[in-house]
């Protein structure tokens, strides 16, 4: 029993990323990525009969925004890797005959709720053991804390992962929906920005933005009648970590280990066949390390991979090819999201100036 | 009188459970929480035993020795008590029993801090409730 090749992404749609769509809620902007991924796949939106969000939103209140009503609906509620994990269901629920076509939709607007990263939390594991040490806010102490073990481990240094946000920001400049269009920055800008959690400087770490991002799955059959290239879904895997980083044994290693080594099982390729990948990148370490922990280097060796490889679209190896979450801003989970949005949106051959030469197979760590 | 201790005090999600830890903490001890049935040791405390399934669940002393298993100095706090220019140091101690606490390091200039430094707990009285576990190098 296997996903491969059993449903395909048929739709995109994005809302630009933005530090404020003034005057816009979550929902709404939901309901914009949705009709964006609704119009893209040339279907009706009658045609939709499941829904998958990151949970934030509600999908009963989302459905009722949206004028559907699913047979499929469930939210995801898997922090940053809520998009990745959201259009795994979705995959899992047309292959299980729940629902035939299914929106994946999520989005942030910081005006709307309060911003989950900052300040304190309520009563929680966190609150008891962590927050009377001083921490910085969202998830900044626990990666520079990874940020610091992997200089210690494998004498990683700053100025190479400052490469890989300068070859992040550089795509960026491609792509009209990030919050860092049209401001580049060279590696010395990212190694001149300030410390937020030393090792990790302002310009490693994301920018919590507005927007939202939505596809459209269907099954294969259905996905050959429609007008785009599909995207199909040649692999998923899942691998559940520690949630708290000090809960694991060795902090510069994670659960992408097994994630990505079931699903490239699934798919039958192995990490030498990959031609571009989308990696979360909430922080340059993070996906510094899942990058190595996918087999696509050595571990400990991401230093100097991105030393001697050019990871822009343009490159030998595109990595982040829309600029990640580092340069085209983190609108909630749709930022996670988004991963798998410029994977889809590569394959489909739809990037336009940062379309990258080899497109077919694609790897997303969300 | 020294000024009213202004940085976050624990929270904890359940109060009941973690009652013998911070009463420990005010007579200068660290328990870490130990399974009856299977003899695990663990950090933190919890309601059921994370190795096996059990329930009857005690404390033992712990030697209060450990490494510095990494750090970081933060400069942009999430609560402003602890806003500082040149930051502080949060560290994961790993103790020798094995598991790893969240604390600072203390009695040492921040930028000497190094992983692997051997440390050693030390108590932090900052309300006539709450006493703070935090590591000094030995």
């Amino acid at each position: 029993m296997s996903l491969r090749g059993r449903a395909a992404i048929v739709g995109i749609g994005e809302v630009p990323t933005k530090r404020v769509h003034e005057g816009r809620t979550m929902v709404g902007l939901c309901a914009e990525a949705a009709e964006l991924a609704i119009k893209d796949s040339g279907l009706r939106k009658e045609d939709i009969n499941g829904l998958v969000t990151d949970g934030v939103t509600p999908p009963p209140g989302l459905a009722e925004y949206i004028g559907i009503q699913p047979n499929f609906a469930t939210g995801v509620t898997m922090q940053g890797a809520s998009g990745a994990t959201a259009t795994m269901v979705a995959t899992a629920a047309i292959n299980g005959g729940i629902c035939h076509t299914a929106l994946v939709v999520m989005g942030n607007a910081r005006t709307d709720r309060p911003d989950p990263g900052r300040g304190l939390s309520g009563a929680s594991i966190r609150s008891e053991w962590e927050e009377p040490y001083g921490m910085a806010p969202g998830a900044n102490t626990g990666y520079g804390l990874i940020y610091q073990r992997h200089m210690h481990e494998y004498g990683t240094t700053e100025e190479q992962l400052a490469k890989m946000a300068a070859d992040q920001r550089f795509n960026a400049q491609k792509n009209e929906n990030a919050v860092f269009h049209g401001q580049p920055a060279s590696k010395e800008d990212i190694l001149n920005s300030r410390y937020i959690n030393e090792p990790i400087k302002l310009l490693e770490s994301v920018m919590p933005c507005d927007g939202a991002a939505a596809l459209i799955i269907t099954t294969p059959e259905r996905a050959k009648t429609l007008k785009n290239k599909p995207a199909y879904i040649l692999g998923t895997g899942l691998k559940q970590g520690e949630a708290n980083i000090w809960q694991r044994d060795r902090i510069t290693e994670t659960p992408a280990v097994e994630s990505v080594r079931r699903a490239l099982e699934m798919s039958g390729y192995s990490p030498g066949d990959i031609e571009f990948a989308e990696f979360y990148d909430c922080y340059t370490i993070l996906a510094a390390v899942c990058i190595e922990d996918a087999g696509l280097v050595e571990k400990g060796e991401i230093g100097p991979f991105y030393e001697s490889t050019d990871t822009t679209y343009k490159g030998t190896f595109p990595i982040n090819t829309d600029g990640g979450q580092l340069s085209g801003g983190q609108p909630g989970l749709a930022g996670g999201f988004r991963h798998v949005i410029e994977g889809a949106r590569q394959v489909m051959g739809k990037a336009g100036p940062r379309q990258v030469p080899n497109s077919d197979l694609c790897l997303v760590n969300g | 009188m020294a000024s009213a201790y202004d940085k976050p005090l624990p929270v904890p999600s359940n109060p009941t459970l973690t009652k013998p830890f911070w009463e420990a903490t005010r007579k200068e001890e660290l328990l870490l929480p130990r399974c009856n049935t299977c003899s695990a040791l663990f950090f933190y405390p919890r309601e059921v035993c994370p190795k096996c399934p059990s329930m009857d669940l005690g404390w033992q002393k712990a030697s209060g020795l450990g490494k510095v298993y990494s750090y970081t100095k933060v400069k942009q706090a999430a609560h402003p008590s602890f806003q500082s220019a040149d930051g502080h140091i949060y560290a994961i101690i790993q103790l020798n029993e094995g598991m790893k606490i969240p604390s600072n390091i203390v009695g040492i200039d921040a930028d000497d801090v190094k992983i692997d430094m051997d440390v050693v707990a030390v108590f932090e009285k900052v309300t006539d409730e709450v006493t703070l576990v935090k590591f000094k190098p030995i």
